[in-house]
């Protein structure tokens, strides 16, 4: 983690490759998850199922995809908790929310590797994934058919669906989010963002950045110090 | 169901219409009549035996019924009750044909999301597809009598189909058609319903006098249908349900969820597409990459001094 002086632009670290990697497998399981349970909820969806190998192929590996997913979570809360514990700056933050939006952060505390809004996806995400997990293991007829008596099924059954589409919300919010605000899926994709971006919405994580120290990774040197390039 | 058309269901499951239902011509149901059954399970074996099912062979457990449970093999079960009647000193043994009640609103085909799993013709007769069933085992949760079982080795749901194949060209129910005492029978329903009258007036001139029919108006009335001579508390028999409907969860979970839902998301997708696409990018300006390294020299100088 550090910020890199490149040739054209200043970038900071902001996710190795084992967050960016992990991330993804939780992304694409959330999706996978989204199209598989869609199709089972709704019948104008049901042609979804054809995605997976048919109805009976949904049905079956809904389920293991949401063990996945819980597996990767798992490893991605342990890698993003400790950055997510609420602060009496993110109230601050939170009660200016609207001014974000607009664009206007100026008057707001610097903020470190995550907001609150950030911080309150992060959280959202572990609760609603828990609860769709139990749920789940609810519903799991073919393996969990016996353990939950037929009303603790149906009760299953409607909290599962309504924590999905809360969960669906969520990941819109933090899609949406992502891409409105220029610059942010760099940090997924390449691992790093720029300075500029650095600056605008996480001022403290930069100053705490900088301190660590600049890596000067200019093959050219400075301009004025009289080397030109080999002829 | 091969060689059927949408003309012949009045339902089907996990489908955004309704077929025109414009054979519904009369309705079938069976009547079983508790007070003539003397438990011979000739139904059971006539089920098995039409069905060209086998059920394993168990072990006993003290009491008559056998298998101890419905399965995906068995789809009829007479169900033994031993009830001393406080009214008269009576021990009296109640015995119950279980099996699908062919409810005209059925619980199974409102949870089922599988098109075309669940079917109801227009007589009736609600039957399960297996080349459309996916195994999800929601008939159970949708189901207010219990009755769907599902197939540990195809994963399919399997339940009395009311002989639909046998009723399709004439016949009555395998079931119907042993039973040696006349329990059961099997008509259009209203001759059902007018046999069923009879027989209610016969009970209660031998001291039953709360005798009476089973075709409960929770949902929507059945297309099988019980005498019982206490028919003000059929839970004796067995546990049939004294009010039976389709649950209000299932009832939530597949109406005002399933809708509000796919509204919900949906809204919420097209206002963040759209606003993502209009509203003012929220991006970085050059200032603000100069402010940057301004600040980066700054802080980078004082991680150094530390």
């Amino acid at each position: 983690m550090a910020v890199r002086r490149e040739e054209e632009r200043t970038t900071v670290d902001r996710y190795p490759g084992r967050v960016r990697v992990n991330h993804w497998i939780t992304a694409i399981s959330l999706i996978l998850l989204a199209f598989s349970g869609a199709a089972l909820f709704h019948p104008s969806l049901f042609f979804l199922s054809s995605l997976f190998g048919g109805g009976a192929a949904t049905r079956m590996l809904h389920p293991w995809i949401g063990v996945v997913l819980l597996a990767s979570f798992t490893i991605l809360f342990i890698q993003m908790v400790r950055y997510n514990f609420w602060t009496k700056a993110d109230s601050h933050w939170m009660r200016h929310i609207g001014e974000v939006v607009a664009g206007r952060e100026e008057n707001l505390p610097e903020v470190g590797k995550y907001n609150g809004g950030q911080k309150i996806i992060f959280w959202l995400m572990t609760l609603l994934i828990l609860v769709l997990f139990g749920t789940g293991i609810m519903i799991w007829y073919e393996y969990f058919g016996a353990t939950f008596t037929i009303e603790q099924q149906r009760i299953g059954h409607i909290l599962h669906a309504l924590t999905a589409v809360a969960m669906l919300l969520v990941v819109i919010v933090h899609i949406y989010a992502a891409f409105y605000v220029r610059g942010t899926i760099n940090a997924m994709t390449e691992g790093k963002v720029t300075g500029g971006w650095a600056f605008r919405h996480h001022r403290l994580w930069l100053r705490q950045e900088a301190r660590k120290g600049v890596i000067d990774e200019r093959q050219t040197p400075p301009r004025g110090h009289g080397v030109g390039p080999a002829e | 169901m091969a060689g059927l058309q949408s003309q012949d269901f009045a339902r089907i499951s996990a489908t955004t219409f309704r077929p025109p239902d414009v054979r519904h011509d009369f309705e079938v149901a069976k009547l079983i009549d508790v007070s003539k059954c003397i438990g011979c399970k000739a139904c059971q074996a006539a089920c098995l035996e039409w069905n060209n099912l086998r059920e394993e062979i168990g072990y006993n457990r003290g009491v008559y019924d056998n298998p101890h449970d419905l399965t995906e093999n068995t789809w009829t079960l007479m169900r033994f009750t031993e009830w001393e009647n406080p009214g008269t000193g009576n021990l009296e043994w109640l015995i119950r044909k279980d099996g699908c009640m062919h409810c005209a609103d059925p619980g199974c085909l409102k949870a089922c999301p599988a098109p075309g799993a669940i079917v109801q013709y227009n007589n009736g007769i609600v039957d399960f597809v297996s080349e459309n069933c996916i195994g999800c085992g929601y008939c159970v949760k949708g189901c207010p009598f219990n009755i769907p079982r599902i197939s540990q080795a195809d994963h399919k749901a399997y339940k009395c189909t009311l002989c639909s194949d046998r009723v399709s060209v004439g016949q009555a129910p395998a079931c119907a058609k042993a039973c040696p005492t006349g329990a059961i029978v099997f008509g259009t329903k209203q001759a059902m319903l007018d046999h069923a009258e009879g027989r209610i007036t016969d009970l209660k001139s031998r001291g039953f006098k709360n005798a009476g029919i089973y075709d409960p108006p929770g949902v929507g009335g059945t297309h099988v249908m019980y005498v019982l001579h206490h028919a003000d508390q059929p839970q004796l028999y067995a546990g049939l349900p004294q009010n039976p409907r389709i649950s209000q969860v299932v009832e939530l979970w597949k109406g005002l969820t399933k809708y509000a839902g796919m509204a919900v998301v949906g809204f919420a997708a097209a206002f963040a597409f759209v606003h993502a696409t209009v509203a003012r990018r929220n991006d970085v300006s050059r200032a603000e990459d100069r402010k940057a390294e301004h600040l980066i020299d700054e802080e980078a100088a004082r991680g150094r001094e530390a």
